[in-house]
Protein backbone atom coordinates (compact mmCIF):
# COMPACT_ATOMS: atom_id res chain seq x y z
CA UNK A 1 0.00 0.00 0.00
CA UNK A 2 1.80 3.44 -1.04
CA UNK A 3 2.42 5.95 1.43
CA UNK A 4 -0.42 8.56 2.19
CA UNK A 5 -0.29 11.45 0.31
CA UNK A 6 -0.38 14.40 2.46
CA UNK A 7 -2.49 16.91 1.94
CA UNK A 8 -2.57 19.19 4.89
CA UNK A 9 -3.83 22.02 3.95
CA UNK A 10 -6.57 20.47 2.76
CA UNK A 11 -7.20 18.95 5.66
CA UNK A 12 -6.65 21.89 7.91
CA UNK A 13 -9.35 24.05 5.27
CA UNK A 14 -11.55 21.14 5.84
CA UNK A 15 -11.75 21.32 9.50
CA UNK A 16 -11.89 25.05 9.80
CA UNK A 17 -14.79 26.82 10.97
CA UNK A 18 -16.95 27.45 7.92
CA UNK A 19 -17.17 31.53 6.52
CA UNK A 20 -20.39 32.86 4.94
CA UNK A 21 -20.62 32.43 1.25
CA UNK A 22 -18.52 34.41 -0.65
CA UNK A 23 -17.42 33.68 -4.23
CA UNK A 24 -13.68 33.75 -5.47
CA UNK A 25 -13.87 37.36 -7.48
CA UNK A 26 -14.21 36.94 -11.27
CA UNK A 27 -11.26 39.78 -11.66
CA UNK A 28 -7.99 37.79 -12.34
CA UNK A 29 -5.42 38.99 -9.85
CA UNK A 30 -3.56 42.06 -11.27
CA UNK A 31 -0.33 41.01 -12.79
CA UNK A 32 1.06 45.06 -12.68
CA UNK A 33 2.85 44.49 -9.21
CA UNK A 34 4.80 41.39 -10.30
CA UNK A 35 6.16 42.62 -13.08
CA UNK A 36 7.04 45.86 -11.75
CA UNK A 37 9.14 44.54 -8.53
CA UNK A 38 10.78 41.56 -10.57
CA UNK A 39 14.34 42.62 -9.94
CA UNK A 40 13.15 42.27 -5.77
CA UNK A 41 11.59 39.07 -6.42
CA UNK A 42 14.67 37.60 -8.29
CA UNK A 43 16.57 39.14 -5.30
CA UNK A 44 14.93 37.01 -2.97
CA UNK A 45 14.82 33.87 -4.08
CA UNK A 46 18.81 34.83 -4.92
CA UNK A 47 19.25 34.93 -1.08
CA UNK A 48 18.12 31.49 -1.25
CA UNK A 49 14.51 32.26 1.24
CA UNK A 50 13.08 29.03 -0.54
CA UNK A 51 16.19 26.79 0.18
CA UNK A 52 15.52 27.85 4.01
CA UNK A 53 12.46 27.58 4.59
CA UNK A 54 12.39 24.43 2.86
CA UNK A 55 14.44 23.06 5.16
CA UNK A 56 12.70 25.31 8.18
CA UNK A 57 9.80 22.76 7.13
CA UNK A 58 11.91 19.48 7.21
CA UNK A 59 12.92 20.84 10.99
CA UNK A 60 9.11 21.04 12.09
CA UNK A 61 8.33 17.59 10.22
CA UNK A 62 10.88 16.12 12.13
CA UNK A 63 9.99 17.52 15.58
CA UNK A 64 6.47 17.11 14.66
CA UNK A 65 6.97 13.84 13.73
CA UNK A 66 3.78 11.18 14.40
CA UNK A 67 4.24 7.49 14.66
CA UNK A 68 1.31 6.93 12.61
CA UNK A 69 3.17 8.28 9.53
CA UNK A 70 5.62 5.34 9.93
CA UNK A 71 5.22 3.29 6.62
CA UNK A 72 4.42 -0.27 9.01
CA UNK A 73 2.49 1.21 11.43
CA UNK A 74 0.29 3.10 8.62
CA UNK A 75 0.30 -0.50 6.55
CA UNK A 76 -1.17 -1.71 9.93
CA UNK A 77 -3.96 0.94 10.73
CA UNK A 78 -5.26 0.61 6.87
CA UNK A 79 -5.35 -2.71 7.22
CA UNK A 80 -7.82 -2.04 10.43
CA UNK A 81 -9.68 0.32 8.29
CA UNK A 82 -10.13 -2.33 5.67
CA UNK A 83 -11.73 -5.12 7.95
CA UNK A 84 -13.91 -2.51 9.49
CA UNK A 85 -15.13 -1.93 5.92
CA UNK A 86 -16.03 -5.41 5.80
CA UNK A 87 -17.28 -5.22 9.81
CA UNK A 88 -19.72 -2.20 8.36
CA UNK A 89 -20.85 -4.50 5.36
CA UNK A 90 -22.00 -6.95 7.15
CA UNK A 91 -23.93 -5.15 9.55
CA UNK A 92 -25.65 -3.51 7.28
CA UNK A 93 -29.41 -3.34 7.13
CA UNK A 94 -30.24 -2.87 3.35
CA UNK A 95 -34.03 -2.00 4.25
CA UNK A 96 -33.90 -0.22 7.78
CA UNK A 97 -34.29 3.38 7.30
CA UNK A 98 -32.89 5.97 8.33
CA UNK A 99 -34.61 8.49 10.88
CA UNK A 100 -36.55 11.16 9.12
CA UNK A 101 -37.07 14.60 10.67
CA UNK A 102 -40.10 17.55 9.96
CA UNK A 103 -39.68 20.25 7.49
CA UNK A 104 -39.63 22.49 10.17
CA UNK A 105 -36.31 21.65 11.45
CA UNK A 106 -34.56 21.69 8.12
CA UNK A 107 -31.23 24.23 8.10
CA UNK A 108 -31.30 26.32 5.48
CA UNK A 109 -28.72 26.82 3.50
CA UNK A 110 -27.17 23.73 4.61
CA UNK A 111 -23.27 23.37 5.78
CA UNK A 112 -20.92 23.99 3.51
CA UNK A 113 -17.61 21.54 3.60
CA UNK A 114 -15.12 20.81 0.99
CA UNK A 115 -11.81 20.20 0.95
CA UNK A 116 -11.82 23.88 -0.11
CA UNK A 117 -12.96 27.13 1.00
CA UNK A 118 -16.54 28.04 -0.13
CA UNK A 119 -15.26 31.24 -1.74
CA UNK A 120 -12.77 28.80 -3.69
CA UNK A 121 -15.97 26.57 -5.37
CA UNK A 122 -16.15 26.87 -9.20
CA UNK A 123 -19.93 27.21 -9.88
CA UNK A 124 -20.72 24.59 -12.81
CA UNK A 125 -22.46 25.61 -15.67
CA UNK A 126 -26.02 23.59 -15.44
CA UNK A 127 -26.58 24.96 -19.48
CA UNK A 128 -23.67 23.20 -20.84
CA UNK A 129 -22.97 20.28 -17.88
CA UNK A 130 -23.92 17.05 -18.78
CA UNK A 131 -23.92 13.58 -16.73
CA UNK A 132 -21.58 11.30 -18.35
CA UNK A 133 -22.72 7.53 -17.42
CA UNK A 134 -19.29 4.74 -17.71
CA UNK A 135 -18.94 1.27 -17.07
CA UNK A 136 -21.09 -1.46 -16.20
CA UNK A 137 -24.24 0.50 -17.87
CA UNK A 138 -26.41 -0.31 -21.05
CA UNK A 139 -27.67 2.99 -21.87
CA UNK A 140 -24.67 5.52 -21.30
CA UNK A 141 -26.60 8.08 -23.51
CA UNK A 142 -25.28 11.45 -21.27
CA UNK A 143 -28.19 13.02 -19.45
CA UNK A 144 -28.38 17.17 -19.41
CA UNK A 145 -29.70 19.25 -16.55
CA UNK A 146 -32.83 19.35 -17.69
CA UNK A 147 -33.69 15.43 -18.51
CA UNK A 148 -32.59 14.81 -14.91
CA UNK A 149 -34.80 17.51 -13.34
CA UNK A 150 -37.40 16.00 -15.28
CA UNK A 151 -37.23 12.57 -13.48
CA UNK A 152 -39.83 11.72 -10.71
CA UNK A 153 -38.65 13.16 -7.16
CA UNK A 154 -38.41 11.61 -3.82
CA UNK A 155 -37.69 13.78 -0.92
CA UNK A 156 -35.56 12.91 2.34
CA UNK A 157 -35.60 14.89 4.94
CA UNK A 158 -32.26 13.36 7.03
CA UNK A 159 -29.29 14.01 9.33
CA UNK A 160 -26.39 14.70 7.71
CA UNK A 161 -23.84 13.76 9.78
CA UNK A 162 -19.56 14.84 9.37
CA UNK A 163 -17.21 12.34 10.15
CA UNK A 164 -16.03 15.69 12.35
CA UNK A 165 -18.77 15.36 14.46
CA UNK A 166 -21.07 17.95 13.40
CA UNK A 167 -24.92 17.46 11.80
CA UNK A 168 -27.88 19.23 10.75
CA UNK A 169 -30.75 18.53 8.89
CA UNK A 170 -31.34 18.60 5.52
CA UNK A 171 -34.55 18.34 3.31
CA UNK A 172 -33.05 16.81 -0.06
CA UNK A 173 -34.94 16.14 -3.62
CA UNK A 174 -33.94 14.23 -6.23
CA UNK A 175 -34.44 11.05 -8.35
CA UNK A 176 -33.73 7.71 -6.33
CA UNK A 177 -30.39 6.15 -7.33
CA UNK A 178 -31.99 2.61 -7.71
CA UNK A 179 -34.40 3.51 -9.54
CA UNK A 180 -32.11 5.57 -12.20
CA UNK A 181 -29.72 2.89 -12.25
CA UNK A 182 -32.20 0.31 -13.48
CA UNK A 183 -33.78 2.89 -15.59
CA UNK A 184 -30.34 3.19 -17.35
CA UNK A 185 -29.75 -0.34 -17.01
CA UNK A 186 -26.57 -0.39 -14.64
CA UNK A 187 -25.30 -4.28 -13.23
CA UNK A 188 -27.04 -3.91 -9.81
CA UNK A 189 -25.07 -7.02 -8.80
CA UNK A 190 -21.97 -5.11 -9.62
CA UNK A 191 -19.91 -3.60 -6.55
CA UNK A 192 -19.30 -0.29 -6.32
CA UNK A 193 -20.96 2.91 -7.72
CA UNK A 194 -18.55 5.66 -8.84
CA UNK A 195 -18.62 9.54 -8.80
CA UNK A 196 -16.62 11.65 -10.69
CA UNK A 197 -16.50 15.49 -9.73
CA UNK A 198 -16.32 18.71 -11.62
CA UNK A 199 -13.72 19.37 -8.79
CA UNK A 200 -11.57 16.89 -9.24
CA UNK A 201 -13.30 14.83 -6.37
CA UNK A 202 -13.94 11.21 -6.32
CA UNK A 203 -16.33 9.18 -3.96
CA UNK A 204 -17.53 5.90 -4.39
CA UNK A 205 -20.29 3.63 -2.62
CA UNK A 206 -20.77 0.13 -2.17
CA UNK A 207 -23.62 -1.46 -4.33
CA UNK A 208 -26.06 -2.00 -1.31
CA UNK A 209 -25.75 1.67 -0.30
CA UNK A 210 -26.30 2.34 -3.51
CA UNK A 211 -29.87 0.87 -3.55
CA UNK A 212 -30.78 2.30 -0.18
CA UNK A 213 -34.26 3.79 -0.24
CA UNK A 214 -32.80 6.66 1.08
CA UNK A 215 -30.08 7.03 -1.68
CA UNK A 216 -30.82 9.96 -4.60
CA UNK A 217 -29.00 11.71 -6.93
CA UNK A 218 -29.98 15.42 -5.38
CA UNK A 219 -31.00 18.04 -7.44
CA UNK A 220 -33.14 20.55 -4.96
CA UNK A 221 -32.79 21.42 -1.27
CA UNK A 222 -35.28 22.31 0.94
CA UNK A 223 -37.51 22.53 -2.71
CA UNK A 224 -35.04 25.05 -4.19
CA UNK A 225 -32.81 23.83 -6.95
CA UNK A 226 -29.08 23.29 -4.56
CA UNK A 227 -27.20 26.13 -4.83
CA UNK A 228 -23.58 26.05 -6.17
CA UNK A 229 -21.48 25.82 -2.90
CA UNK A 230 -24.00 22.58 -1.68
CA UNK A 231 -23.25 20.43 -5.36
CA UNK A 232 -25.22 22.59 -8.34
CA UNK A 233 -26.63 20.37 -10.52
CA UNK A 234 -26.21 16.99 -9.38
CA UNK A 235 -25.39 15.16 -6.10
CA UNK A 236 -25.06 12.53 -4.02
CA UNK A 237 -27.08 12.06 -0.55
CA UNK A 238 -27.24 9.46 1.17
CA UNK A 239 -28.79 8.11 4.21
CA UNK A 240 -26.63 5.40 5.14
CA UNK A 241 -22.76 7.42 4.93
CA UNK A 242 -21.24 10.27 6.07
CA UNK A 243 -21.11 13.51 4.50
CA UNK A 244 -18.01 13.09 3.03
CA UNK A 245 -19.37 10.48 1.01
CA UNK A 246 -22.05 12.09 -0.83
CA UNK A 247 -20.14 13.48 -3.84
CA UNK A 248 -21.35 16.92 -5.08
CA UNK A 249 -20.80 19.05 -8.42
CA UNK A 250 -21.00 14.76 -10.05
CA UNK A 251 -20.36 14.56 -13.69
CA UNK A 252 -19.95 11.02 -14.08
CA UNK A 253 -21.38 8.25 -12.89
CA UNK A 254 -19.48 4.51 -12.97
CA UNK A 255 -20.78 1.49 -12.23
CA UNK A 256 -17.91 -1.13 -11.60
CA UNK A 257 -16.67 -4.29 -9.96
CA UNK A 258 -12.97 -2.78 -9.56
CA UNK A 259 -11.68 -1.02 -6.53
CA UNK A 260 -9.98 2.25 -6.55
CA UNK A 261 -8.85 3.94 -3.52
CA UNK A 262 -11.08 7.52 -3.30
CA UNK A 263 -10.36 10.80 -2.38
CA UNK A 264 -10.39 10.72 1.38
CA UNK A 265 -9.64 6.97 1.44
CA UNK A 266 -6.12 7.45 -0.24
CA UNK A 267 -4.95 9.53 2.70
CA UNK A 268 -5.79 7.71 5.25
CA UNK A 269 -9.99 8.12 5.81
CA UNK A 270 -12.10 4.93 6.24
CA UNK A 271 -13.75 4.21 2.77
CA UNK A 272 -17.11 2.63 3.49
CA UNK A 273 -17.80 5.29 6.15
CA UNK A 274 -21.36 4.27 7.03
CA UNK A 275 -23.27 5.04 9.78
CA UNK B 1 -24.39 -18.88 45.28
CA UNK B 2 -22.10 -21.43 44.20
CA UNK B 3 -18.49 -21.09 45.43
CA UNK B 4 -16.23 -21.72 42.87
CA UNK B 5 -15.41 -25.62 42.63
CA UNK B 6 -12.62 -26.81 45.24
CA UNK B 7 -11.01 -29.73 43.47
CA UNK B 8 -8.94 -31.63 46.58
CA UNK B 9 -8.71 -31.17 50.00
CA UNK B 10 -5.63 -29.20 49.51
CA UNK B 11 -6.34 -25.27 49.57
CA UNK B 12 -5.98 -24.09 45.80
CA UNK B 13 -3.37 -21.41 46.27
CA UNK B 14 -3.94 -18.08 43.96
CA UNK B 15 -2.29 -14.89 43.52
CA UNK B 16 -4.42 -11.79 44.40
CA UNK B 17 -4.27 -10.96 40.87
CA UNK B 18 -4.65 -13.94 38.68
CA UNK B 19 -2.39 -13.77 35.53
CA UNK B 20 -5.59 -13.52 33.38
CA UNK B 21 -6.58 -10.18 35.87
CA UNK B 22 -2.96 -8.80 34.81
CA UNK B 23 -2.88 -9.44 31.69
CA UNK B 24 -6.69 -8.01 31.00
CA UNK B 25 -5.78 -5.00 33.05
CA UNK B 26 -2.81 -4.03 31.20
CA UNK B 27 -4.53 -4.78 27.88
CA UNK B 28 -7.01 -2.36 28.86
CA UNK B 29 -4.26 0.34 29.96
CA UNK B 30 -3.11 0.20 26.48
CA UNK B 31 -6.80 0.37 25.21
CA UNK B 32 -7.40 3.09 27.06
CA UNK B 33 -4.40 5.14 26.37
CA UNK B 34 -4.88 5.10 22.27
CA UNK B 35 -9.05 5.55 22.94
CA UNK B 36 -8.67 8.67 24.65
CA UNK B 37 -5.79 10.07 22.99
CA UNK B 38 -7.49 9.30 19.27
CA UNK B 39 -10.85 10.26 20.92
CA UNK B 40 -9.01 13.73 22.00
CA UNK B 41 -7.61 14.17 18.20
CA UNK B 42 -11.03 13.37 16.84
CA UNK B 43 -12.73 15.99 19.36
CA UNK B 44 -10.98 18.66 18.38
CA UNK B 45 -12.28 18.69 14.97
CA UNK B 46 -15.43 19.86 16.18
CA UNK B 47 -15.09 20.99 19.86
CA UNK B 48 -18.04 19.95 21.90
CA UNK B 49 -17.24 23.15 24.16
CA UNK B 50 -15.79 26.75 22.51
CA UNK B 51 -13.35 26.43 25.42
CA UNK B 52 -11.80 23.36 25.27
CA UNK B 53 -9.21 21.93 22.75
CA UNK B 54 -6.91 19.03 23.65
CA UNK B 55 -2.96 20.58 22.90
CA UNK B 56 -1.50 18.72 19.57
CA UNK B 57 1.71 17.22 22.14
CA UNK B 58 -1.14 14.80 24.06
CA UNK B 59 -3.55 13.61 21.03
CA UNK B 60 -2.56 10.81 19.07
CA UNK B 61 -2.60 10.97 15.34
CA UNK B 62 -0.97 14.30 13.89
CA UNK B 63 -3.94 14.25 11.07
CA UNK B 64 -7.39 13.81 11.55
CA UNK B 65 -7.69 10.30 9.54
CA UNK B 66 -4.95 8.80 11.97
CA UNK B 67 -6.88 10.07 14.95
CA UNK B 68 -9.71 8.19 13.77
CA UNK B 69 -7.48 4.89 12.46
CA UNK B 70 -6.57 4.90 15.80
CA UNK B 71 -9.77 5.05 17.74
CA UNK B 72 -11.31 2.50 15.24
CA UNK B 73 -8.20 0.27 15.91
CA UNK B 74 -8.69 0.38 19.45
CA UNK B 75 -11.99 -0.09 19.91
CA UNK B 76 -11.67 -3.67 18.64
CA UNK B 77 -9.02 -3.66 21.89
CA UNK B 78 -11.23 -2.31 24.16
CA UNK B 79 -14.19 -3.89 23.41
CA UNK B 80 -12.84 -7.27 23.12
CA UNK B 81 -10.85 -7.02 26.31
CA UNK B 82 -13.47 -5.87 28.29
CA UNK B 83 -15.99 -8.50 27.38
CA UNK B 84 -13.47 -10.62 28.42
CA UNK B 85 -12.96 -9.34 31.51
CA UNK B 86 -16.54 -9.16 32.07
CA UNK B 87 -17.32 -12.50 31.42
CA UNK B 88 -14.14 -13.63 33.18
CA UNK B 89 -15.47 -11.56 36.65
CA UNK B 90 -18.75 -12.48 36.22
CA UNK B 91 -17.46 -16.28 35.79
CA UNK B 92 -14.89 -17.10 38.34
CA UNK B 93 -17.50 -15.25 41.12
CA UNK B 94 -14.60 -12.55 41.31
CA UNK B 95 -17.00 -9.12 41.43
CA UNK B 96 -19.14 -10.73 43.74
CA UNK B 97 -16.24 -11.87 45.94
CA UNK B 98 -14.18 -8.39 45.73
CA UNK B 99 -17.23 -5.43 44.80
CA UNK B 100 -20.01 -6.90 47.25
CA UNK B 101 -21.92 -7.05 49.29
CA UNK B 102 -21.81 -2.83 49.23
CA UNK B 103 -23.46 -1.59 52.60
CA UNK B 104 -24.62 2.01 53.07
CA UNK B 105 -23.10 1.98 56.38
CA UNK B 106 -19.72 0.72 55.27
CA UNK B 107 -19.29 2.98 52.19
CA UNK B 108 -20.18 6.01 55.12
CA UNK B 109 -17.45 4.46 57.47
CA UNK B 110 -15.31 4.42 54.97
CA UNK B 111 -15.54 7.71 53.31
CA UNK B 112 -15.11 9.31 56.92
CA UNK B 113 -11.58 7.34 57.27
CA UNK B 114 -10.43 8.62 54.02
CA UNK B 115 -11.49 12.56 55.17
CA UNK B 116 -9.50 11.68 58.31
CA UNK B 117 -6.99 10.27 55.96
CA UNK B 118 -7.19 6.95 57.71
CA UNK B 119 -7.84 4.20 55.00
CA UNK B 120 -5.63 0.94 55.73
CA UNK B 121 -4.33 -0.64 52.58
CA UNK B 122 -2.05 -2.77 54.29
CA UNK B 123 -4.67 -5.65 53.60
CA UNK B 124 -4.76 -5.57 49.37
CA UNK B 125 -6.98 -8.18 49.19
CA UNK B 126 -9.96 -6.73 50.54
CA UNK B 127 -11.23 -3.60 48.86
CA UNK B 128 -12.71 -1.18 50.81
CA UNK B 129 -16.29 0.44 50.20
CA UNK B 130 -15.23 3.57 48.51
CA UNK B 131 -13.02 1.56 45.74
CA UNK B 132 -15.86 -0.83 45.34
CA UNK B 133 -18.16 1.75 44.06
CA UNK B 134 -15.17 3.19 42.32
CA UNK B 135 -14.10 0.14 40.69
CA UNK B 136 -18.10 -0.70 40.17
CA UNK B 137 -18.85 2.34 38.79
CA UNK B 138 -15.70 2.84 36.38
CA UNK B 139 -17.00 -0.82 34.83
CA UNK B 140 -20.55 0.69 34.40
CA UNK B 141 -19.21 4.16 32.59
CA UNK B 142 -17.29 0.98 30.38
CA UNK B 143 -20.39 -0.40 29.52
CA UNK B 144 -21.96 3.24 28.64
CA UNK B 145 -18.73 4.74 26.54
CA UNK B 146 -19.23 1.32 24.58
CA UNK B 147 -23.04 1.79 24.37
CA UNK B 148 -22.93 5.73 23.52
CA UNK B 149 -19.77 4.79 20.87
CA UNK B 150 -21.73 2.16 19.02
CA UNK B 151 -24.57 4.90 18.39
CA UNK B 152 -22.22 7.77 17.29
CA UNK B 153 -20.32 5.15 15.22
CA UNK B 154 -23.72 3.71 13.30
CA UNK B 155 -26.50 6.10 14.04
CA UNK B 156 -28.64 4.69 11.44
CA UNK B 157 -27.60 0.95 11.73
CA UNK B 158 -28.55 1.02 15.10
CA UNK B 159 -30.72 4.32 15.05
CA UNK B 160 -33.32 2.15 17.76
CA UNK B 161 -29.97 2.78 20.50
CA UNK B 162 -29.11 6.35 19.33
CA UNK B 163 -32.45 7.26 20.02
CA UNK B 164 -33.10 6.37 23.33
CA UNK B 165 -30.36 9.45 23.52
CA UNK B 166 -31.90 12.03 21.84
CA UNK B 167 -29.59 14.04 19.19
CA UNK B 168 -26.69 13.38 17.73
CA UNK B 169 -24.58 15.81 19.53
CA UNK B 170 -26.38 14.22 22.63
CA UNK B 171 -24.84 10.72 22.22
CA UNK B 172 -21.00 12.66 21.29
CA UNK B 173 -21.59 14.57 24.94
CA UNK B 174 -22.81 11.32 26.67
CA UNK B 175 -19.42 9.32 24.96
CA UNK B 176 -17.31 12.62 26.19
CA UNK B 177 -18.41 12.94 29.61
CA UNK B 178 -17.80 8.58 30.07
CA UNK B 179 -14.49 9.56 28.80
CA UNK B 180 -14.02 12.45 31.63
CA UNK B 181 -15.09 10.00 33.64
CA UNK B 182 -12.94 7.72 33.15
CA UNK B 183 -9.58 10.54 33.06
CA UNK B 184 -11.40 11.36 36.92
CA UNK B 185 -10.90 8.00 37.65
CA UNK B 186 -7.76 7.30 36.12
CA UNK B 187 -6.12 10.33 38.43
CA UNK B 188 -6.92 8.76 41.12
CA UNK B 189 -6.22 5.62 40.31
CA UNK B 190 -2.73 6.01 39.28
CA UNK B 191 -2.10 8.56 41.77
CA UNK B 192 -3.25 5.88 44.84
CA UNK B 193 -0.99 3.25 43.27
CA UNK B 194 1.62 5.32 43.45
CA UNK B 195 1.02 5.92 46.75
CA UNK B 196 0.64 2.23 47.95
CA UNK B 197 3.43 1.10 45.54
CA UNK B 198 3.08 -2.55 46.24
CA UNK B 199 -0.54 -2.28 45.00
CA UNK B 200 1.27 -1.43 41.57
CA UNK B 201 3.84 -4.06 41.91
CA UNK B 202 0.70 -6.43 42.54
CA UNK B 203 -0.52 -5.85 39.45
CA UNK B 204 2.80 -6.96 37.82
CA UNK B 205 3.46 -9.76 40.27
CA UNK B 206 0.19 -11.04 41.28
CA UNK B 207 0.86 -9.85 44.26
CA UNK B 208 0.66 -12.31 47.63
CA UNK B 209 -1.31 -15.47 47.31
CA UNK B 210 -4.67 -15.28 48.90
CA UNK B 211 -6.72 -18.53 49.86
CA UNK B 212 -9.16 -19.70 47.29
CA UNK B 213 -12.57 -19.49 49.68
CA UNK B 214 -15.62 -19.21 48.97
CA UNK B 215 -17.37 -16.41 48.49
CA UNK B 216 -20.16 -16.65 51.13
CA UNK B 217 -17.65 -17.21 53.46
CA UNK B 218 -15.44 -14.22 52.42
CA UNK B 219 -18.52 -12.01 52.66
CA UNK B 220 -19.35 -13.88 56.16
CA UNK B 221 -16.03 -12.63 57.41
CA UNK B 222 -16.14 -9.24 56.15
CA UNK B 223 -19.36 -8.66 58.26
CA UNK B 224 -17.62 -10.22 61.56
CA UNK B 225 -16.06 -6.23 63.04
Amino acid sequence: MPRPKQLPDAVNIMFRTRTPSLFRPQKPIDQRVLTQHRALVDDINRRGVLRGAISLGALTLLSGCDVSEEEPVQKALRAVSAWNDRVQAAIFRPDHLAPTFSAARVVKPPRFNAYYDIEDVKPVNGATWKLELAGRIDDKRPWTAQQLYALPEQEIIIRHICVEGWDYIGQWSGVNLKSFLQRVGADLTAKYVYFHCADDYTESIDMAAALHPQTILATRYANEPIADPFGYPLRLRTATKLGYKNAKWIKAIEVTNSFTETFWSKQGFNWFAGI
Amino acid sequence: MSAPPVKSNTRQEHRLHPLPVRVMHWTNAVAIFIMIGSGWKIYNDDALFGFLHFPDAIVIGKWAQYGLQWHFFGMWIFVINGLAYLIYGIATGRFRQKLFPLSLREILATVGDALRFRLAHEDLTHYNAVQKILYLGIVAVGVLIVISGFALWKPVQFSELASLFGSFQTIRLVHFLCMAAIVGFLLIHVTLALLVPKSLVAMLTGGPAVDDKPAAADAAAEATP
